[in-house]
């Protein structure tokens, strides 16, 4: 059986990893490359780079950044962040990335995803979506995309969208709940199950773990076929391989 | 002794991360190449065939390459390994772009899933998309080292089903059990990603390099298809 996937996510600025690091053998807790391997050895079923880079002239510096962990980490690598012209795109994928976040620019021009899956395939076109929830207590749940790191409201409902971008040639949907995302209380396990029965396309969650059994919620109540997790992976509070021998007791199929 | 690997380029894909895997496990001193020059190809020691996208483009860009004769001289004479669209394209004909003629080294078809609900209620979806059990049917030298049940890292929708079951090296569920990796003679193919299969691909792709196929694999596989 299809193991639910565990991925580690990297913020990185200017080719350093953001977010405090703290591995305790790890020299340099800044360096993504160490902090990919490290990822890799616990048993990471792939690891995707957010580039929160805001410089356009340090862009380069996460091509180099994929190509290091590419020489020496073979599990599926994910580039997300910045990601607006097929160029990009190309780029990315020829540094050894697998596969592309885009988010913004699906946002303002659909078209991209839809040129994007037809010239490079689906399998490696990941629409990221940053959702925040739009309904009172007590209506019908609804969800509405925000663009720029969850800045700006697009008045986009979220279920419409994952369906639009799935029918445009999406191979996955990243879904974040910017409700939830930096919270520790958990994924917004009703947000993802509505995608999740609204595409035929893997959905992985993200946003708001703060313990393993958020991680087993995500899957069991949200659907959800991978699991992203930050924070709780970089303080070191678990190791990958804590969350999927966890998660294995607990009846998720997992890679052990 | 050193030898020379080639990773066969035929545009479709990126094989960055297959030749880094392979230039990872393989000797100091080998070589390892990325070329569509079938005279290279025809003169290394090893051949990797990997391949990602649709049939008909891949057989278009292997025709377009004038690869046909090499990629099947090549996998009759030397240790040879199709990954992905590297094994289907080894068939005789896909269900994929409303019917594909492929290289037809290998009688059988290439099925696409059907999709649907498993028996626990999990959906099926397609692609076949993360890390899936390979169950392996006999000892072969290229599953040294790896354990029954190994999980690999795999993304397609359709699957080989080959005419001959004997050829069967392993097989995986997903929703059918499906030949998720073929031997012959000195040709292994897998469906899934040894290259992004983390220790147990790059102990597959090892034993790949250090591979040195019996004379009696040789002639069985001359005589099964001559």
């Amino acid at each position: 059986m299809l193991a639910k996937r565990i991925i580690p996510c990297l913020d990185v600025d200017a080719g350093r990893v953001v977010k405090g690091v703290k591995f305790i053998d790890i020299r340099d807790a800044g360096d993504p490359v160490e902090v990919a391997r490290r990822y890799n050895e616990e048993g990471a079923d792939e690891i995707t780079f957010l580039d929160i880079t805001a410089s356009s002239d340090d862009r380069e510096t996460i091509e180099h950044v994929v190509e290091q962990v590419a020489g020496e980490v073979f599990i599926p690598l994910t580039v997300g962040g910045g990601i607006r012209t097929a160029d990009d795109i190309r780029r990315m994928l020829n540094a050894g990335a697998d596969k592309v976040a885009i988010n913004t620019a699906a946002v303002f021009n659909p078209e991209f995803v839809k040129e994007a899956a037809e010239r490079f395939g689906s399998q490696c076109i990941v629409v990221a979506i940053d959702a925040k929830q739009a309904s009172g207590e007590g209506d019908e749940p609804k969800w509405e995309i925000f663009t720029h790191g969850g800045r700006k409201p697009t008045g986009l409902d979220a279920v419409e969208w994952a369906k639009r971008m799935s029918d445009y040639g999406a191979g996955e949907i990243l879904l974040t709940s910017m409700d939830r995302d930096g919270t520790k209380i958990g994924f917004d396990n009703a947000l993802t199950r509505a995608i999740v029965d609204a595409v035929p396309i893997p959905v992985i969650a993200s946003g708001g773990v703060g313990n393993l059994q958020h991680l087993v919620d995500g899957v069991k109540q949200g659907g959800a076929d991978a699991v992203l997790a930050a924070s709780i992976f970089h303080f070191a509070e678990y190791s990958i391989g804590e969350a999927k021998r966890f998660m294995q007791n607990r009846e998720v199929e997992v890679r052990l | 002794m050193t030898q020379r690997i080639t990773v066969i380029d035929y545009g479709m894909g990126n094989l960055r991360s297959v030749a880094k895997a392979v230039e990872h496990v393989a000797a100091a001193g080998d070589e390892v190449l990325v070329t569509d020059d079938p005279k290279l190809i025809l003169e290394s020691d090893r051949v990797v065939f990997p391949g990602q996208g649709a049939a008909r483009d891949c057989m278009a860009a292997i025709s377009d390459h004038h690869l046909n004769r090499a990629v099947l001289d090549a996998a009759r004479s030397k240790p040879f390994l199709g990954i992905c669209m590297g094994q289907q394209v080894l068939l005789d004909f896909s269900e994929e772009n409303g019917g594909t003629p492929l290289l037809g080294m290998i009688s059988g078809r290439v099925r696409r899933f059907s999709g649907g609900v498993a028996p626990d209620g999990e959906m099926m979806k397609i692609p076949h998309m993360g890390w899936n059990q390979v169950s392996q049917h006999y000892a072969h030298p290229l599953w040294r080292g790896i354990e029954q049940e190994s999980r690999f890292y795999f993304v397609h929708s359709y699957y080989v089903d080959p005419a001959q079951p004997e050829l069967v090296a392993a097989t995986t569920d997903y929703g059918v059990s499906f030949a998720s990796a073929i031997a012959e003679g000195n040709l292994f193919a897998v469906q899934f990603h040894p290259e992004k299969s983390a220790d147990a691909g790059l102990r597959l792709l090892r034993n790949f390099v250090q591979w040195q196929p019996s004379i009696q694999e040789y002639s069985r596989a001359v005589n099964t298809r001559d």
